[in-house]
């Protein structure tokens, strides 16, 4: 279908967007590479008054190495992102879960800042951004703040970014350890029934320590925080197997048409094993 | 009403446009390079696949506003005059379509993996175009055809000619 309707403002700058979705009031909406928010608009789920694009914003593309993390813009591509060198050598897990997003003409315009903002509980970037713990820069009209990753996803579609603030960048903390990110779907470039992110510390053949993240196992992506208490001192497969069997613990996996909640929570205990016995060698 | 001006196949293109129009409405509508498709229209399909700046994309998910000042490829630029793009000798040598209507996407998403990739496995081409739906479900061929561009393209650019 055609989309309703709408203004459309390319902007350089944070202060020119901020100053765009200011005057565009409530229905102002932020456009980057679109993946997400064109396909809602064709189906005329959305309608918005204007769109702000933020995807030629200098600051906003681009990875750059900060020391003890990396900073990643919140426009750069999913592909700029899965195949940049820093990503891949200090936050593989990103790359591993970038590169299972849709396919590659939509990871050529989809951007993982725009992914992570719009939330969508399926989406595969989230989870990994937990697990790594993430934090967020956002700006406003009071200036810009830092998030915490456990701030940062609300609910569902909804992030500590507000209608008047843009997601600028998202910064992860140099991570070595081994990870891997494990999705279970029916079709090519289908969602995520469930997915897990796991990065785990192995030292001497143990498990020091893990941090996973899931998909599409409640309303936002969610740590699976026993999993990962469970797995410290973990050195067998049959470890592992044990304490991926509280990967549904105080998750709260919903029923829909690919499946139902405890078959949700059946493969987030078969993937977690599967995702850290990947990432850890074990 | 937005003024845009594009680069089609070599050629500038200028032009008023609705901030809401998408790319592969403007491109047939606008300036009738209609071998670009529209196929699902949810962005699955990848039958409207084009090259945006050299890189394919989904021309439904993609404003017309949004290409301006950039470089778009359609199938029908692929073509060195009366020379065929080596994708489209092996989509005909290895009989990669049969009704057609995903060929202009297959083709284009196959030029960006071998750009990518000059010699994708198997698997890696499956991958590779896993955004393009044939729903005369000939995958295989079209797998085969992509993998003997591969080949003609490793070869040299003489050997893809028609």
């Amino acid at each position: 279908m055609i989309p309703v309707e709408f203004d459309y403002v390319k902007v350089t700058s944070i202060d020119q967007a901020l100053a765009a979705l200011k005057s565009g009031g409530e229905d102002a909406k932020v456009i980057s590479g679109g993946q997400s928010l064109l396909p809602v608009l064709r189906l005329r789920m959305a309608a918005p008054s204007v769109l702000v694009d933020c995807g030629s914003i200098d600051e906003m593309i681009g990875v750059r190495d900060e020391g003890d993390s990396i900073t990643i813009g919140a426009a750069t591509t999913h592909h700029g992102v899965m195949s940049n060198a820093l990503v891949q050598k200090h936050a593989l897990l990103l790359a591993q879960a970038t590169a299972t997003v849709a396919d590659p003409a939509i990871r050529h315009r989809g951007t993982t800042g725009g992914a992570l903002a719009h939330a969508d509980p399926a989406g595969d970037v989230p989870a990994a951004a937990l697990a790594l713990n993430t934090s967020f820069v956002i700006a406003g009209p009071g200036g810009r703040r830092t998030v915490a990753a456990k701030d940062f996803f609300l609910d569902y579609f909804t992030t500590a970014v507000g209608p008047d603030e843009i997601l600028v960048s998202f910064s992860v903390p140099k991570c070595d350890w081994g990870s891997h990110y494990s999705k279970f779907s029916r079709t090519a470039q289908a969602w995520a029934i469930v997915g897990v992110a796991a990065v785990v510390n192995v030292q001497g053949g143990v498990i020091k320590e893990a941090r996973i993240g899931l998909t599409n196992m409640a309303p936002t992506a969610v740590r699976a925080s026993t999993v990962e208490a469970a797995l410290v001192g973990a050195s067998s497969p049959a470890d592992i197997t044990a304490a991926a069997m509280h990967a549904a613990d105080g998750t709260r996996a919903t029923s829909d048409l690919h499946a139902q909640a405890d078959y949700r929570e059946h493969l987030a205990r078969v993937i977690t094993a599967r995702a850290v016995r990947a990432a850890s060698g074990i | 009403m937005a003024h845009i001006t594009v680069i089609v196949d070599g050629t500038s293109y200028q032009g008023e446009v609705e901030p809401r129009k998408l790319l592969v409405h403007w491109l047939r509508e606008d300036i009738g390079r209609v071998g670009t498709v529209v196929g699902c229209d949810t962005s699955n399909c990848g039958a409207c696949t084009v090259l945006l700046n050299g890189r394919s994309v989904k021309s439904c998910s993609v404003l017309a506003v949004q290409a301006a000042g950039c470089e778009v490829t359609t199938i029908q630029g692929l073509a060195d005059g009366n020379e065929w793009h080596p994708v489209q000798t092996a989509f005909k040598e290895c009989h990669g379509l049969q009704c057609g209507y995903c060929t202009p996407g297959m083709v284009l998403a196959a030029v960006d993996l071998l750009s990518e990739n000059p010699t994708p496995s198997e698997s890696e081409i499956r991958e590779g175009l896993e955004g393009n739906l044939c729903r005369c479900t000939g995958y295989h061929n079209i797998v085969k055809s992509v993998a003997y561009a591969a080949e003609l393209m490793s070869a040299g650019p003489t050997k893809g000619a028609k």
